[in-house]
């Protein structure tokens, strides 16, 4: 705990933070409520809690807890360990753009994960296998080439765009190689989507994230350190070479999961620990209010995308774009603010 | 200090233009060849002159006119504009990575084009370019200014911004394709950057504008060339700085508007020329400027070939194979001194 101890934090921050947690805690519970209750059937808040509780009649039993519970759930895992992610990547280039679909780690990912569905499996266990394979493949390449020495600035992120554009034509062609039933369906999960997510998602989503959690857990203090500057950190005990080494494995995994899941989804490992930095005002990264954020952000957008051109189901991950896109864009408008 | 120079460790003597026009105006005249006469469907020289000189309506002239001939117009259009673009948009913004595709003005052009087909029903060709155009001014206009263009601005920064907005206009531009299953089909291939699916009364108005667009280019040239000197270099000069900079936006927007309406949003091309030129023939800004309109062409119909016969008979859009090209010529350009010494964290 000696990161707690280095930065203290006043008493008045600390009651912000908490009133901040229980607000958030709340617009979680509501956007779940609502992602339950929307749809193409609306079902009444009070017909939800029925079927969550067992009661209720069987059809809507079955829509609340047999369709839309399992994509409600996903969405939040799926949006903290997005965030999870980019706040460690965030951390070890020290950047906040180094986030990993900006580094091109997700578009290595989904190759992954497509080279896996022509090959012709989509079990979980080889989905999952091949987004991590291609996400570490992807990740160790731009280590090698830049961000070895945790090189922040600007020629990791261009490698970065470049490796991304690069991958992206890969896949394309890919799936464009692929006969046309296949195609189709990379297609879609291409987009990055929640929409027909199933359930049997459930205990890989979670069993990485809480163990991905429990680990970022354990190295949260020396990556606090380590934000703080190489040479401190390592006077104090940290091993840089280590803890970049770990905090890059576990950022791969809990991104490549979430890919295999629901393919490609953009910019909220980006966003999310950039906007939890702001809102609970925290000097070190949060990585906890990442997760929350993330959480939030893709149930938001989600909801977006399902609901916005109602029939038409959008994919997620063209909402995560814009949203994600436009908050870069007004972040760098503020950059420049600054230096004038 | 500044970007477009070749650095100190060149030595070869640059070789001169008696010598390399005629190479590259043969490449180009391959490129074209090669263009009309590679396809889904084998034909025979005889045919194919009878196609182009005496038509009388069979099925392979039928081909040759309304299938390959566009498609190679406007693969000379699009080229050229997108090559041409990329030089001023690199000179204006003394950024060498500025390029119509990664500072999302072909964004802008194809979200302008899509609103148009998606929402406002315009089904003709030509007026969808006015779309095009309008939308690739406002994208670089935004991206200018989000980004800061001029002194003091960081390559960092602008190209960023330009891949931000570039992002959200594409992710908008998929979403109204998507919400229009009618749209859907003919927004798809488009979108991806592709030269075929024009008629030919289409692909030869694309070739007049972009005509157009280089006729202004070579009317700023001079001042061009005195820009990249630097903009106080351009002042002590006598450059009319402000007119360069203005002729040149009109110009970028013009070129990247008629190619993007016709052929999707194609990236890298505008990155992958000027510097392979300039690897060749230094940083000279009006030499780059008419290599850059013929050599545009040769890479765009020679990858669009390529992508013909890759996964033959099926067909890569050929705005994948630029990107596919383009992406290693950036990661190199990034990793060279050059870039990174002025290259300061955004």
């Amino acid at each position: 705990m000696s990161a707690a101890s280095l930065i203290a934090v006043p008493w008045k921050t600390r009651r912000r933070r908490r009133i901040i947690w229980i607000s958030s805690a709340f617009v979680l519970v509501a956007l779940a409520m609502a992602g339950l209750s929307l749809g193409d059937a609306a079902i009444p808040i009070p017909e939800v809690f029925a079927a969550l509780f067992g009661k209720g009649d069987s059809g809507t039993r079955l829509i609340v807890v047999g369709w839309r519970l399992p994509r409600v759930v996903l969405g939040a895992a799926i949006g903290a360990m997005l965030a999870l992610s980019g706040a460690l990547f965030q951390v070890i280039t020290r950047n906040p753009l180094g986030s990993p679909d900006i580094l091109g780690f997700s578009a290595g990912a989904y190759t992954g994960a497509l080279l896996v569905i022509v090959g012709g499996s989509v079990s979980t266990a080889a989905l999952t296998m091949g987004a991590v394979g291609g996400g570490i493949a992807s990740a160790a390449l731009v280590f090698a080439l830049v961000a070895w020495r945790g090189a922040g600035g600007t020629r990791l992120i261009i490698v970065g765009i470049a490796l991304t554009a690069m991958l992206g034509a890969v896949n394309t062609m890919i799936e464009l190689a692929a006969d046309d039933v296949v195609a189709h369906t990379a297609a879609i999960w291409g987009a990055g989507s929640l929409n027909g997510i199933d359930g049997r998602w459930i205990p890989v989503i979670l069993v990485t994230l809480l163990s991905g959690g429990l680990v970022i857990a354990a190295l949260a203090p020396g990556l606090t350190l380590y934000e703080l500057g190489e040479d401190r950190a390592m006077s104090l005990g940290v091993r840089p070479v280590r803890l970049r080494i770990s905090a890059m494995l576990i950022g791969v995994v809990l991104l490549a999961v979430t890919i295999a899941a629901a393919g490609p989804i953009a910019f909220v490992a980006l966003a999310a620990p950039q906007i939890a930095r702001r809102v609970w005002r925290s000097g070190p990264m949060p990585f906890a209010a990442s997760a929350m954020t993330g959480a939030l952000l893709l149930m938001f957008s989600d909801l977006l995308a399902a609901r916005l051109f109602a029939p038409t189901m959008l994919p997620t991950g063209l909402v995560t774009i814009a949203i994600g896109g436009l908050y870069l864009a007004w972040m760098l408008s503020g950059a420049n603010r600054r230096r004038r | 200090m500044t970007t477009l120079a070749t650095g100190g460790r060149w030595k070869l003597r640059r070789p001169p233009d008696a010598v390399v026009l005629p190479i590259v105006v043969l490449l180009l005249l391959t490129a074209v060849a090669a263009s009309i006469a590679v396809g889904s469907r084998a034909l025979t020289f005889d045919e194919l002159f009878a196609a182009l000189t005496a038509p009388t309506g069979t099925e392979t002239d039928l081909i040759v006119r309304d299938v390959r001939l566009p498609r190679t117009f406007i693969g000379i259009a699009a080229g050229s504009a997108l090559a041409v673009a990329g030089v001023i948009m690199q000179t204006l913004t003394r950024n060498p990575l500025a390029e119509p595709g990664l500072l999302g003005v072909n964004a802008g052009a194809s979200f302008a084009v899509a609103i148009a087909i998606v929402v406002l029903r315009v089904g003709d060709f030509g007026a969808t370019m006015w779309f095009a155009f309008l939308g690739a001014a406002l994208a670089s206009a935004l991206v200018a200014v989000i980004g800061g263009v001029g002194r003091g601005a960081s390559i960092g920064r602008l190209t960023l911004t330009g891949v931000a907005i570039g992002a959200v206009l594409s992710a908008a531009t998929a979403a109204l394709s998507l919400i229009d299953p009618h749209a859907y089909q003919s927004l798809r291939l488009w979108g991806a950057g592709a030269l075929g699916g024009r008629s030919f009364d289409a692909a030869v108005l694309t070739l007049l504008v972009v005509a157009v667009g280089l006729v202004l280019v070579v009317l700023i040239a001079p001042g061009l060339g005195l820009l990249a000197l630097g903009e106080d270099t351009a002042r002590a000069l006598g450059g009319q700085v402000g007119a360069a900079r203005l002729g040149g936006f009109l110009a970028i927007v013009v070129l990247c508007g008629a190619a993007t309406a016709a052929a999707g949003p194609i990236a890298f091309v505008g990155l992958l020329v000027p510097h392979a030129l300039r690897a060749v023939f230094g940083p000279d800004t009006r030499r780059l400027l008419i290599y850059s309109a013929l050599a545009g062409p040769i890479l765009l119909l020679g990858a669009d070939v390529l992508c013909g016969v890759l996964i033959a008979p099926r067909s890569i859009p050929v705005g994948v194979m630029t990107a596919f090209l383009g992406a290693p010529v950036l990661v190199a350009l990034v990793l060279s001194r050059r870039v990174q010494a002025e290259g300061a964290p955004s």
